[in-house]
């Protein structure tokens, strides 16, 4: 890059940081790649509503084919201070996806001086989607969640994602990756509207422990390590993400439960 | 741009067009930013809440514009732009002001020479730096590029504003401090200026990633009373 981009009015990009990258020889999501890469999607991530926004949870497992290539990975994200991205597919697009979405975000709060509304959000993240089809066509899918507190509506809201650039909106819980099976049913077992925070945290423990249980490429509680899946709150005071210790503890007491029962 | 016919000496072109940018920015009201402990506070007179002259460039840069709106606000952009994309290519850490400042520079000279009219505007590049030290660049309309010392201050009335914050800063000021002093310093000895005349903000160095934070009416009211 050697100079400041400096545009006529005809020629200006406006608001979108996509078409600027590429007006300087950057595009993050090449589409005219031969062959076929199978990158799978192994994975569990979720989405809950709660009485006070949304809880957003993923394990930490990467694979590549039957190996296991990291045990700390996040997929888990903020995608600006009042939501979140969680992401299931090929690594690499699914992380550069996630990079440029929050870049998106920010940029367009500061060319337009506001933010993008929560809608407006889901709507950008389904175009980048659209963008990464032929990608996805050859074996690199990404299918993330979105979700966040809609600071207009006053309420959580989460949107589910197809490799079209669907975007579907879930008024309950929405599930991605390779165990979203297994976390999906017990989630749905689960589910009430209205559960508080500390209720949706450990449906949602529950659910990827479960998810971890039955599918080979889902990561569980790592205690020897101190590796637990990412749990992160959104609510009107914004995103947080749980420590490890924190999610620890949600963990522990899960067991707690499991062993009671039997 | 001779035309036939026509002999301009390109002396008197140069002060044509630095005359005509000097008008345009005179008329306008002005901004000044300085530096506290672990901040820069950036305040300007503005009526209007919503068309701004101080904004968020990036992490820990900030901008601050005076003169015609429209111009200086599509510096704002190109500034954004320019972050942006060496952030994006690069890393977070390095986008800075220098570059930024050089880059305004370059454009603002390129444009005063050789484009029908110079801009309007004298614009100011802050950064905070993690440990809390300031950076302050100040690029009037013909390019010329100046790294100031703590303090500065743009568009027409900025000399006597310079003396009155010169006179009343010093190293260990604290933020609501040094939001008094520049208000004061920009409305001089004969008048005040309400809040809601004022346009506020403070890049910040322990507010995390994003440093810049603007102060509503309120914010501002509460500092002025004090």
């Amino acid at each position: 890059m050697s100079s400041i981009p400096f545009f006529g009015p005809g020629e200006d990009p406006g608001t979108d940081f996509l078409t600027l990258l590429k007006h300087n020889g950057l595009d993050p999501f090449p589409n005219d790649l031969p062959g076929f890469i199978d990158a799978g999607h192994a994975t569990t991530v979720l989405a809950l509503r709660c009485a006070d926004g949304v809880v957003v949870a993923g394990d930490r497992r990467a694979t590549a084919g039957h190996l296991i290539s990291h045990r700390d990975m996040q997929k888990v994200f903020p995608a600006d201070d009042h939501s979140a991205v969680a992401i299931a597919g090929a690594a690499g697009p699914a992380l550069q996806m996630v990079r440029v979405f929050q870049l998106q975000l920010e940029y367009y709060e500061k060319i337009e001086g506001k933010p993008l509304t929560l809608e407006g959000k889901a709507n950008q993240l389904a175009e980048m989607l659209r963008g990464n089809l032929p990608q996805a066509m050859q074996g690199l899918a990404v299918v993330p969640i979105f979700a966040g507190y809609d600071e207009a509506r006053a309420t959580g809201r989460l949107f589910q994602f197809d490799v079209t650039g669907g975007r579907y909106e879930e008024q309950d819980y929405a599930t991605s990756g390779s165990g979203s099976l297994h976390a999906g049913t017990v989630v749905k077992l689960g589910f009430q509207s209205d559960l508080s925070t500390e209720e949706a945290l450990s449906l949602a423990v529950k659910a990827l422990w479960h998810a971890a249980d039955e599918d080979s490429a889902t990561g569980g509680p790592d205690p020897i390590r101190g590796i637990y899946p990412v749990l992160s709150v959104i609510t009107a005071d914004g995103f947080r993400q749980l420590s490890d210790d924190e999610s620890g503890e949600v963990f522990a007491t899960f067991r707690e439960e499991l062993n009671g029962g039997e | 741009m001779t035309m036939p016919g026509m002999y301009v000496s390109p002396e008197q072109l140069m002060q044509d067009r630095a005359d005509y940018a000097r008008k345009g920015i005179s008329r306008g009201r002005s901004l000044a930013a300085v530096e506290y402990q672990g901040g820069i506070a950036l305040v300007a007179e503005n009526a209007s809440s919503t068309l701004r002259k101080v904004s968020e460039i990036y992490d820990r840069i900030a901008f601050g514009g005076v003169g015609r709106y429209n111009e200086f606000d599509q510096l704002r952009i190109a500034g954004v732009r320019y972050a942006e994309l060496k952030g994006y290519q690069y890393s977070r850490e390095d986008v800075d002001a220098r570059s930024l400042a050089n880059q305004y520079a370059q454009m603002l000279g390129q444009i005063f020479t050789h484009e029908m009219k110079p801009m309007e505007v004298e614009i100011v590049v802050a950064e905070i730096d993690v440990d809390g030290s300031a950076e302050l660049y100040r690029i009037q309309y013909d390019g010329t590029v100046a790294d100031e010392l703590h303090w500065c201050c743009i568009g027409g009335d900025s000399e006597s504003v310079l003396e009155r914050l010169a006179e009343g800063w010093a190293e260990n000021l604290d933020r609501d401090s040094a939001v008094r002093l520049t208000v004061n310093a920009l409305a001089g000895p004969d008048r005040t200026i309400g809040a809601e005349e004022l346009e506020v903000a403070v890049l910040a160095a322990d507010s995390g990633r994003r440093c810049f934070q603007r102060l509503d009416d309120s914010e501002v009211e509460a500092i002025l009373v004090q």
